[in-house]
């Protein structure tokens, strides 16, 4: 009986911490721009996809490499996404600040664009982005010393590049050559395995195990809080992030870089996607769609922690996790079982007893707590007549 | 104010309203004989299914435009509503197509003998009609009220709706023995008024209802926008607040033109499901629900021929392109997000309306119109100072 409660408290506290380093980047985000990040599940998808090149380089090293090689990928999978998220940040979501709706569809074309890329991405095609970045920047660069660049010139000279690479790329394609177009990671899913000191489990008792994966992202994830909590709090940067969330015309006017302070913090919280990315190759296969298996989780978690402090999406996602495991295990059900007056209570908890059901539930208790508190957990207060 | 205009004008004025209103019937009811009478004798009997199934998206789409181009209300979750009126009316299609006594097939499957208590209401065929546009209603209803109450807006409400439609997905998706889970419900060997749903015959008064439906809906749009209610949505999406405070309570406008919608895109779903022969889960996927909302915004929110055009277009190129290069598809659909909500925020309608005339104007070297004063427009310094701040 405890040690089932125990068993269920720490699957549920592990299915939370998954929950949590997902909705992390996208709760710090949310709450300084009001942007909610579509793509934040692509972003994961490339810390994992980040983590499989790293391993396959390690097996390929040999030796001690194998075992060791999750410590590389950790940080190369933040910068990949953080990178990427920069690049998201300066090319599209800057030009639609103040306009949260457009900004969803903008992140939603690019989680798009980026599921597609991993699927059909070979050597012809990274070599046609790279033509059309040379010609297209270089151009732009070499004109710019000259003269200012008008519009017309750009977006011609952006058509132009954009054909000739694309063409390049076809070319490349079609010459029959199989080191060229041979996708590099195609549709299907691979599997990156864990390295041997993360397999197996620790026993405790007759029936408890708490498998290593499992406690390796519970440290993970409390790693990556007490970090992103001293930047928050204790680096300067940090402390115009957290005014910059509290009112950003106020902070403006104060002399703090805003575009800046968006800048680095998009690109915080796609990193924050990548480590997530890296941590769930743990517990399965890799492909394209890894991404929104937990993507609509982690907003569900920012719903209700509400905007504008780490502990509302702490206590958030365990609550969320417990609940999903207490629910979908069928342990609820099991615990009721001795009790035959709460029999009804127990059918309907046998009914939602599959992971996917759960979930059922879970969206109907998280609407009944959002009929209590609307702004979530923890809301931001302040005078403003908007929620 | 009101009181001091003269009769006159405000006559006049009506009466030109009134005019405009009647060549746009007009040309509806043109465009609709058109597609009705006309297309069948043109196109193969694929074609017409194609555009039929088009047109039966066009319709969600208008549903969509009237939350989201008018009110501002960002749903992710159109699945759930277009998914519940196709279940509706291919579960009557089912027991339509059963001897006596007889459970459909998949019923065997599961072990399941008896027929689930839901499933009895749906042996006729009024019934079903009603449930199928009520059921989508009340849930859009429900579902909006309990957001709408507490306040809950803006992406809050898109991701909330998003959640909604996971939620329903899975449900549909684990239900086996209730609604014969992920294979869904085919259609098409079923059997309405002793023809059989998937022939070419049935087929093509399917189309010419969609078609039909597609003009009253519209026109049950444009009515509804065209009022003081429309303003009185264009109101809510501009500036909320201020309708608070000048004593309407938006959460019962809110509540009612999202149930609405839900229940355009309940018909919608069942017109498609026909016309596809199949219901699923599918239905309810997170990306096709994205996807209806890219159909208004490249056609022009907030105009409802966009909804349509818009509606037409994408998944008319969607058709060309994934025949020919499926891998192509995804790339596109994604840029076409991104460059329309950057590039062409009014969408096609929308610039068409409000841009191109100006820009005919430019290329045929005649003067801008003026948006101002002349005493602005045309003062050099100030065009010059004008200049310097786009720079």
């Amino acid at each position: 009986m405890i040690e089932g409660l125990i068993g269920g408290l720490f699957n549920g506290i592990s299915i939370g911490a998954v929950l949590l380093i997902v909705a992390l980047g996208l709760a710090i985000v949310f709450g300084l721009m009001g942007v909610i990040n579509l793509a934040h599940g692509e972003l994961m998808m490339l810390g994992a996809y980040t983590t499989y090149v790293v391993q396959n380089g390690a097996n390929l090293i040999g030796g001690v490499a194998p075992e060791i090689y999750i410590l590389v990928a950790l940080p190369l999978a933040f910068v990949v996404a953080a990178l990427t998220g920069l690049a998201l940040e300066r090319w599209v979501i800057r030009y639609l600040y103040g306009r949260p709706l457009e900004t969803l569809l903008a992140t939603w074309g690019v989680s798009l664009i980026l599921k597609q890329f991993v699927r059909s991405v070979n050597w012809a095609m990274v070599i046609g982005l790279v033509v059309f970045a040379l010609l297209f920047f270089g151009g732009r660069w070499l004109i710019q010393k000259q003269r200012v660049l008008s519009p017309t010139i750009a977006t011609v000279m952006g058509v132009l590049s954009g054909a000739i690479a694309l063409v390049a790329g076809l070319i490349m394609n079609q010459s029959g050559s199989t080191a060229l177009s041979r996708a590099w990671f195609s549709a299907r899913n691979v599997d990156v395995t864990a390295p041997s000191w993360l397999r197996g489990g620790l026993s405790l008792g007759t029936t408890l195990q708490f498998p290593y994966a499992r406690l390796f992202i519970i440290v993970l994830t409390v790693l990556c809080l007490v970090g992103v909590y001293w930047f928050l709090q204790g680096s300067s940067w940090g402390l115009r992030i957290r005014s910059v969330t509290q009112n950003r015309t106020m902070s403006a006017c104060m002399g703090i870089p805003t575009e800046r302070v968006d800048a680095l913090t998009f690109a915080l919280g796609s990193g924050l996607a990548g480590i997530a990315g890296c941590a769930v190759t743990l517990l399965g296969s890799v492909g394209p769609n890894l991404g929104s298996n937990y993507i609509v989780d982690a907003f569900m978690v920012v719903v209700v922690g509400g905007v504008g402090k780490l502990v509302g999406s702490i206590v958030a996602a365990m609550v969320i996790g417990i609940i999903t495991y207490l629910v979908g295990s069928g342990t609820l059900a099991l615990l009721l079982a001795p009790y035959p007056a709460m029999s009804p209570v127990m059918d309907l908890f046998t009914f939602f007893a599959t992971t996917s059901m759960a979930k059922v539930m879970v969206f109907a208790l998280i609407i009944a707590f959002l009929q209590v508190r609307p702004a979530g957990m923890f809301p931001q207060k302040g005078r403003t007549a908007e929620v | 104010m009101t009181a001091e205009t003269p009769l006159q004008p405000r006559r006049a004025a009506k009466a030109q309203k009134a005019k405009f209103q009647l060549i746009e019937v007009g040309i509806v009811i043109a465009l609709m004989l058109v597609l009705a009478l006309i297309l069948p004798l043109l196109l193969s009997g694929f074609r017409l299914g194609l555009l039929g199934r088009f047109l039966s998206l066009a319709i969600v789409a208008l549903g969509i435009d009237l939350i989201w181009g008018f009110t501002g209300l960002l749903s992710l979750g159109h699945g759930i509503f277009f998914a519940l009126g196709g279940y509706a009316f291919a579960m009557h299609l089912q027991l339509n197509s059963l001897g006596e006594g007889q459970l459909p097939e998949f019923f065997g499957l599961y072990g399941v003998s008896e027929l689930p208590f839901f499933w009895q209401r749906f042996y006729s065929l009024p019934l079903t009609l009603l449930i199928m546009i009520l059921v989508p209603t009340l849930v859009a209803g429900v579902l909006g009220y309990l957001v709408f109450r507490n306040r809950i807006r803006g992406v809050y409400f898109s991701i909330l709706t998003q959640a909604a439609l996971v939620v329903f997905f899975n449900f549909f998706n684990g239900q086996q023995e209730l609604i014969n889970g992920t294979n869904g419900l085919k259609t098409d060997t079923s059997v309405l008024f002793g023809q059989q749903v998937g022939g070419a015959g049935m087929q093509e008064v399917f189309y010419i209802i969609t078609v039909i439906l597609l003009a009253l809906v519209y026109v049950l749009c444009r009515w509804i926008t065209s009022g003081r209610f429309g303003r009185l949505l264009v109101a809510i999406r501009d500036d909320e607040n201020r309708v608070r405070f000048s004593g309407y309570n938006p959460t019962w406008f809110k509540v009612l033109v999202f149930s609405l919608s839900g229940a355009i895109a309940g018909l919608a779903g069942a017109l498609y499901t026909v016309q596809s022969g199949i219901v699923s889960p599918q239905y309810m996927d997170i990306a096709f629900s994205i996807e209806m909302v890219i159909w208004v915004a490249v056609g022009g929110r907030a105009t409802l021929v966009g909804a349509v055009v818009g509606a037409l277009l994408v998944n008319w190129a969607r058709a060309l392109l994934s025949e020919s290069f499926p891998e192509v598809w995804l790339f596109f659909q994604g840029a076409l997000f991104l460059l329309v909500v950057t590039v062409l925020p009014e969408g096609i309608v929308g610039w068409l309306r409000n841009q191109a005339g100006a820009k005919v104007r430019s290329l045929l070297g005649q003067q801008e119109a003026l948006a101002t004063y002349p005493s602005l427009e045309l003062d050099p310094d100030v065009q010059a100072e004008k200049g310097e701040l786009v720079d």
